[in-house]
């Protein structure tokens, strides 16, 4: 990056409204993990139900996701993107008041999703549940940062856009594109309406939708992430500039496509579905080039991990990038889908997406962002380690016990006997994941016992009056 | 001064190169499934009994997706033996040709419902929405006994069938007449009940016809 010219002091930054995310977003982690630990009680022991419309399985599910992806995830982008452009880019938020208005405008459809969806609004669609109105306002929050976000750039005082902003940038693109798509519907009440599209093609819309909420929002988002803090927090520059430029073009070519491996062996034509499979197998190259250009970027500099708790966060969040990147790959072969697909596989396929990669990256950023901030020492470093060793461990259980039970699934699903009949009823299939589903219970509430542990001590750190060295030496000057 | 480089100092020419590059996955793959005719099968006379819901049917259909059962319950049977043993023949995209939203699911962590019509009475399906365990103790599937309880609004059904037809639905003006009629006083358990009878009814399969070249 170029030498910058006049770069603002640290006081003229619009700071406040991503403390503000960046506490929402602590907050969100620990109510969805919540929802999301309870529902998966309530498929480990059903009585959990209660014959409750208000909290049966279905209805909370959808809260679950998109508490954990749109308002955890959402948060922290929104308190990384609007950190990151001002610090990569030497100047002011372009407008304040409208990051404001996104930060209340993000709160308000968090709030009419917690409200909606207990009340069985929906729309059906995966990942994409929200009724109409409340995808209207996504859509006109999601368009004021990404306004704000670009036209900050615009005003730059260096030279070059940093690569963490590419990233952010092409989520903002296609997470438009994608969310204005997939919505259109056709209205019957305020609350209720139906998709324009139907069958086949609602089914590829919405996967197309579906995996680039993970390519663009989950993904390329919080490598904008990973591309600021990680070498911020070792100190050193990015390993190679070649392989971001590569990720960057590669990764947001391909991901588009994986979609169609959601719909193997559906009615969706077998063309669709291979290509699909195809591109995902083409995708390790960038995804694992992306994982190396972070991981690498510590050679020199390992030692840190001893007693850097923020980077070990880092760390091991680029690792799970890396094995879930590798993992979802392998899922899109027709083959092993044939087996994994439908099964709870999948479900853990994503939560080592979502709690090691995407959580992993994001606790990282909101440690360093919250000392930076607020100018202070973290309050307890071995409370972070507990977070670090608890959430890690959470993410493993709760990970392997998905492979057991949905490879088990699988198998037990498609055996026949010699004389070519069905070995195992469906209802014997469900009794064997009982273990596992608490199990994976068990792994989720360890991850909320974290993420309770991060609050507490982020709490502390701010009201203690103790000013960091580092801000106490910036004041000084 | 390369390409790479005009674009790392240009925003506008950034996002604009971005937006090309995230719009060719989804013209190669996506926009042909509306055009080419082969991506819904073209059935003939005797096996096309595809029709759009009956007002009922739909209401049902409503109840299905507010509840959330796709998440637990797929429609969409793969052309696999132990499938077809399990829950009878492979699915055809033109089953869910009137499905808005398609409801194919993506999990099983109950069994496959496409075919569930005409598999059990209504009596049981109405006793196993009721209280899942009851006939089947290993389930854990939630009860839903309120779904007696609740009476659809019969006020809202013609528009519902006036939206769908908008999308393409095939409803008659005899239909829209009769909407308001054919719910009224009906419960929402007797309209899912319908909807599940309905699923997977309506094609009349041919022994050893491959519907999928």
């Amino acid at each position: 990056m170029d030498v910058s010219v006049g770069k603002p002091d640290e006081q003229e930054y619009s700071f406040t409204v991503v403390k503000w995310f960046s506490i929402s977003a602590v907050l969100y982690l620990i109510v969805g993990a919540l929802v999301g630990d309870f529902i998966a009680w309530e498929l480990a022991y059903p009585e959990l139900n209660f014959d409750n419309p208000y909290i049966s399985f279905g209805r909370l599910r959808p809260l679950h996701t998109n508490a954990v992806i749109f308002a955890f995830g959402g948060s922290t982008l929104m308190a990384t993107a609007y950190y990151i452009v001002q610090r990569t880019c030497h100047v002011r938020l372009w407008s304040t008041k409208l990051a404001w208005f996104t930060f209340w405008g993000w709160t308000a459809i968090i709030v009419s999703a917690v409200v909606t969806f207990p009340l069985g609004l929906t729309q059906g669609k995966e990942y994409a549940e929200l009724i109409w109105p409340i995808d209207i306002a996504i859509a006109v929050v999601w368009l004021a940062f990404t306004f704000n976000f670009v036209m900050t750039i615009a005003n730059r005082r260096v030279s070059h856009i940093y690569v963490a902003n590419w990233f952010f940038l092409s989520m903002m693109v296609m997470i438009t594109y994608l969310h204005v798509v997939n919505s259109l519907a056709v209205p019957v009440t305020l609350t209720h309406s139906y998709s324009i599209y139907s069958g086949v093609h609602d089914a590829m819309i919405q996967w197309w939708w579906g995996h680039n909420a993970v390519g663009f929002f989950l993904t390329a988002g919080f490598l904008g992430i990973m591309y600021y803090f990680v070498p911020k927090q070792a100190n050193r520059p990015i390993f190679s500039y070649r392989l971001s430029v590569l990720h960057f073009w590669a990764l947001s070519f391909g991901y588009v496509w994986l979609g169609a491996h959601h719909l193997q062996y559906t009615a969706l034509p077998d063309w669709t579905g291979s290509l699909g499979a195809a591109v995902s197998m083409a995708m390790i190259i960038p995804s694992w080039g992306g994982a190396i250009n972070g991981v690498m970027t510590l050679s020199g500099a390992w030692d840190k991990l001893r007693d850097d708790y923020v980077l070990r966060f880092l760390v091991v969040s680029l690792a799970f990038y890396a094995m879930s990147t590798f993992e979802g790959p392998v899922m899109s072969i027709k083959t092993v889908n044939a087996l994994s697909h439908y099964t709870d596989w999948t479900i853990g396929h994503v939560h080592s997406g979502a709690l090691g990669w995407v959580a992993m990256v994001s606790i990282g950023a909101i440690y360093h962002m919250v000392t930076k901030l607020w100018g202070k020492d973290i309050y307890s470093v071995s409370l972070v380690n507990t977070h670090f060793w608890i959430h890690t461990i959470g993410t493993i259980i709760y990970i392997c016990a998905l492979w057991v039970s949905g490879i088990m699934q699988g198998l037990m699903w498609r055996a026949t006997d010699d004389y070519g009949n069905l070995v195992y009823t469906f209802a014997e299939s469900v009794v064997a994941m009982h273990p596992y589903y608490v199990l994976r219970a068990v792994g989720g509430l360890l991850v909320m016992i974290g993420a309770i542990l991060m609050l507490y001590n982020i709490i502390k750190t701010i009201s203690s009056g103790k000013q960091s060295a580092e801000a106490a030496a910036a004041a000084k000057v | 001064m390369s390409l790479q480089e005009k674009l790392e100092k240009n925003v506008w020419a950034l996002m604009l190169m971005t937006a090309m590059v995230v719009s060719v996955g989804g013209i190669v793959e996506i926009v042909p499934l509306f055009y080419l005719e082969n991506t819904i099968e073209k059935l003939n006379k005797e096996e096309d009994g595809i029709r759009p819901y009956t007002a009922l049917e739909q209401e049902g259909r409503d109840v299905y997706v507010r509840e959330g059962c796709y998440l637990c319950h797929s429609q969409m049977i793969r052309p696999f033996r132990d499938e077809k043993e399990r829950y009878g023949h492979y699915s055809l995209a033109a089953e869910s040709k009137y499905d808005h939203p398609f409801q194919w699911g993506s999990k099983r962590t109950g069994p496959d419902v496409a075919r569930v019509g005409g598999k059990y009475s209504d009596e049981w399906q109405i006793q196993h929405l009721k209280a899942p365990r009851s006939l089947v103790p290993e389930s854990v599937m939630p009860g839903y006994p309120f779904l007696e309880d609740y009476i659809i609004d019969h006020t809202l059904t013609e528009k519902k069938l006036r939206a769908l037809a908008m999308v393409g639905v095939p409803y008659t003006e005899a239909d829209f007449a009769g909407a308001a009629a054919a719910v009224k006083g009906k419960t929402e358990m007797e309209a899912i009940v319908a909807y599940l009878q309905v699923l997977g009814t309506m094609v009349k399969f041919q022994e050893g016809k491959d519907y999928r070249e």
